[in-house]
């Protein structure tokens, strides 16, 4: 049994201890938004924020996390999809398959947070999602568009809970 | 059958299955796990309302225009672009039209209304633009008809935009939304006597319109098979032998069988075993507890070292050898030769690794088989449906979703048929099986390997006279469809290295006057199978890398040395110049930047790449690719630039680090912690050069992986002076 607050709503979950946060999100809350890629650690498409960090919920047990730890998913990133990343996602049509992008839009926001104005190399360093489409490209652009628009100051972005 | 029967049977599976949000408005989007069955059922009648003008084309009162879209998305923008296509015919309002796939069951049952729906090759758009514009075209009529009929005027008379029908002279209008009953009963014009648009006329297709598939993936609610929960769904979780050509021996049940959430384990097929689970973490764990016997069977003493022994001996043996070219005399020629130049070259197998793993949710019963799947072949699907099932074809039924990724993998219906084999021992229960990365790194139809031996002759003035180009390797035809064997050669082998114009594999882009390409087929037991760009990846570095070679052998510049050869191939030629300008070759670049050039021709579209390449220490950067494409026309331009993107990415990754390698006749690789993916910090600049040349219809999901190793490998060797011809690149050490 655990207590989980994931996107600002706790839940009990009725789980063994070792079951790695990505599964109890995905099977027992049943947001799937949140993928499993590789189940190591490597791929980051299963990326959530724990306290507003970027974690590998994959690699993560349920009974490693405390009933005061806040956990945001890609559903729970903005209740309307406005989040600055999501929006520059949608402007420059950034997915292709799309099935990491839930983990790379987490990862990004959270680069964001930290560091508002990225350079590439800061890109570089936070953003070590795979990608197998390759959106890469776009998703650089897309980091750099988000930043834009954080320093616009957009009302959009300030009502987003990450 | 009616078609407002078919259009009842096509919305109970959107009563069971849709990817878009609850609500969208789509026809057949939306999605049961959230909705009661009683307000799923509701949301299907209200989304059934509307009229099938024709199968490419279902209208709703609210003017919203469905579009059927019989291809699969995975990724590489097909949706978007054939909807687009069919819009532009249609002249309805873009910012109304929605996508829906037709199921392979309706296809069948409707004499294959909806063609081809195998998703590979690049062939999406470019084997199926003629028939879906004028499936577009022909609801068009029928809808300008209904409007001529209804207010008694010649149809000539009528004008059309934006879906609105107007009737100038009496400044009359009405939209496609209050035609589209009346339309769907006439009867429909013959669509081949149809004149399409000329493509300079075109409004929506040809322009870069957004794709209509992003909006649910940026928040979570896109629904992937993986993430698909049905009433009363069990999750499994499998593993087959991982020796190829293994079988199960036995398992022991009763040691997983208390475990928390288990409910079956059962054998699938000859050569796996499956945990059956109320959640698939749960199947999973139990599955790694269960202690299981294999038969390795006859391959377990195979090695990557003996393939690679087995390839080496083809590529001077003259059994079992396919000749594709013979030009002239290449032995004398070689002979003959004022400097000859030699070379070997090897390529690994790969496995594609899909951001999601296969799966596919299947329910059985005595008369009925349905699956869930992200499947490259819906049609395939279904034959394999039916074959595990023990039911006929027209007892199941294949609900499409979109793929987290396909690359040639989601062809193949190994899953497909293993989630029926199961769901088969579980009567009247979904079960969704699912792979681990594990399982799916393990088993895979491979990116076959080959090596190849090339020799060129220059003349006294370093021109080149005679080239011999011998593959060696497994050919994937005489594993996966035999039948396409040319007495016995392999044609697919010798992707873009084919004479003719209008060769289906890609042609040879060089004239050369002494020429010979052969094939020695050497099989394993690995099984092969198509892998984004298929052999075009490794003939073009062969050949490319190899051109390279000669021109540097000649003391003549890359570009020189190949637009001499070139002249007879203007259009490959246009291309090469295309990015070569574009790249400002032969202009200087900042010190420790070099370039490399190459081009290739496949799938239709002609390509060509210049790489900008520094090494320092031994590790490379790619600082900028330059890519060129022609394929003909272009529908959508900024998915063409996505496709190339992205096929850099896909093409370095494996170029620079990724081979499955065999050990006891099974692969090692398995995750991505040994098997590497490129990262956003190797992913060069791309800048995409769009030339089409009009003419003719080339495919892009693949064409332009081809000469992004390459034109990479041949800047390395600008920078360092050496030569990488073994792949990848991991395996040789540049400092």
């Amino acid at each position: 049994m655990a207590k989980l607050n994931i996107n600002g709503k706790v839940t009990d979950v009725k789980v063994e201890d070792d079951t790695p946060l990505l599964w109890v999100i995905r099977e027992q809350v049943g947001l799937t938004g949140t993928k499993y890629g590789c189940g190591i650690a490597q791929c980051g498409a299963c990326t959530v924020h724990l306290n507003g960090e970027p974690v590998r919920s994959c690699a993560m047990t349920v009974g490693s996390i405390k009933a005061s730890d806040r956990i945001v998913t890609i559903e729970g990133l903005s209740p309307t999809t406005t989040h600055p990343v999501q929006l520059a996602w949608a402007e420059l049509d950034v997915p292709q398959c799309g099935y990491c992008q839930s983990g790379q839009i987490m990862a990004a926001a959270a680069l964001l947070k930290k560091k508002p104005q990225p350079t590439d190399k800061d890109i570089d360093e936070a953003m070590s999602n795979i990608c197998r489409c390759g959106t890469y490209q776009r998703i650089r652009a897309g980091i750099h568009l988000a930043s834009k628009k954080l320093a616009a100051g957009s009302s959009i972005g300030r009502k987003s809970r990450a | 059958m009616t078609r407002s029967m078919s259009r009842a049977r096509l919305s109970r599976r959107g009563f069971v299955v849709g990817s878009a949000a609850a609500g969208g408005g789509l026809a057949l989007g939306f999605h049961v796990p959230f909705l009661s069955e009683a307000a799923a059922q509701k949301a299907a009648d209200v989304a059934s309302q509307g009229a099938e003008v024709n199968a490419w084309v279902f209208i709703k009162p609210n003017d919203d225009v469905i579009v059927r879209i019989a291809r699969s998305e995975m990724g590489q923008g097909t949706w978007t672009g054939l909807a687009q296509l069919v819009a532009e015919e249609l002249e309805c309002d873009w910012g109304k039209v929605k996508a829906e796939y037709p199921t392979p069951g309706q296809n069948l049952l409707r004499k294959r209304v909806w063609g081809d729906m195998s998703t590979g090759g690049s062939r999406g758009i470019r084997t199926s633009h003629d028939y879906v514009r004028r499936g577009g075209a022909a609801a068009r009529v029928m809808l300008m008809q209904a409007a001529a009929e209804r207010w008694k005027v010649p149809v000539g008379d009528l004008v059309v935009a934006k879906g609105v029908v107007a009737h100038p002279p009496t400044k009359r209008s009405i939209s496609y939304g209050k035609l589209a009953a009346a339309a769907a009963k006439l009867t429909p014009p013959d669509e081949k006597a149809i004149k399409l648009k000329d493509p300079k006329d075109w409004k929506i297709a040809g322009k870069g319109l957004k794709r209509l598939d992003t909006a649910e993936k940026l928040n979570g609610r896109q629904i992937y098979g993986s993430d698909l929960k049905l009433p009363g769904m069990l999750n499994a979780a499998i593993k087959a032998n991982p020796v190829f050509g293994g079988k199960l021996k036995s398992f022991e049940e009763a040691k997983v069988k208390a475990m928390p959430g288990v409910k079956h384990v059962v054998k699938v097929g000859d050569n796996a075993v499956a945990v059956v689970a109320d959640t698939w973490w749960h199947a999973k764990t139990a599955l790694d507890k269960l202690p299981i016997e294999w038969d390795a069977g006859p391959y377990a003493g195979v090695t990557s070292a003996a393939i690679a022994a087995q390839l080496k001996e083809g590529l001077t043996s003259s059994t079992g050898v396919f000749t594709l070219q013979k030009v002239g005399d290449v032995p004398a020629a070689i002979t003959g030769a004022a400097k000859k130049v030699e070379a070997e070259y090897s390529h690994p197998f790969l496995n594609h690794a899909t951001m999601e793993t296969m799966n596919c949710t299947a329910k059985w019963t005595a008369d009925k088989c349905e699956v869930w799947v992200p499947t490259q072949n819906g049609d395939a699907s279904l034959a394999a449906t039916a074959a595990a099932s023990g039911l006929k074809p027209e007892q199941c039924e294949v609900y499409k979703i979109h793929l987290g990724g396909g690359f040639g993998r989601r062809g193949f219906q190994d899953y497909t048929t293993q989630a029926v084999q199961i769901a088969r021992q579980i009567p009247g229960v979904p079960i969704k099986l699912m792979w681990s990365r594990e399982e799916d790194m393990l088993h895979c139809r491979f990116h076959p390997v080959t090596q190849a031996r090339l020799t060129g002759a220059l003349d006294a003035n370093g021109d080149l006279t005679a080239l011999q180009f011998r593959i060696s390797g497994q050919s994937i035809l005489a594993s996966v469809r035999p039948e396409g064997l040319q007495k016995g050669m392999d044609p697919v082998v010798f992707q873009g290295l084919h004479e003719k114009a209008d060769a289906p594999f890609g042609t040879f882009g060089y004239t050369i006057p002494n020429l010979l390409i052969d094939h020695a087929m050497r099989n394993t037991h690995v099984p092969p199978g198509f892998w984004r760009g298929v052999n075009h990846n490794q003939n073009a570095i062969y050949l490319e890398c190899f051109m390279d070679e000669l021109a540097h052998a000649a003391g003549k510049d890359p570009l020189e040395f190949r637009r001499k050869l070139m002249a007879k191939h203007p259009k490959h030629l246009a291309v090469l110049n295309a990015a070569a300008a574009k790249a400002d070759y032969g202009k200087p670049l900042p010190a420790g930047v070099h370039r490399g050039i190459c081009q290739h021709m496949g799938f239709g579209s002609y390509c060509a790449g210049v790489a900008e390449v520094s090494v320092t220490n031994g590790k490379v950067k790619v600082h900028r690719l330059v890519i060129a494409v022609d394929s003909g026309h272009v529908v959508n331009p900024d998915q063409v630039a996505a496709q190339i993107e992205g096929s850099v990415a896909y093409g370095l990754g494996a170029a620079f680090y990724q081979e499955s390698t065999v050990k006891g006749g099974r692969m090692v690789e398995e995750n991505f912690d040994t098997f590497e993916s490129l990262r956003i910090d190797a992913m060069p600049k791309v800048e995409s050069v769009l030339v089409p040349s009009g003419g003719f219809w080339g495919g892009i999901g693949e064409p332009t992986i081809t000469v992004a190793a390459p034109a990479v490998l041949n800047a390395i060797f600008a920078a360092t002076g050496k030569r990488v011809r073994n792949l990848p690149l991991k395996n040789t050490k540049l400092a």
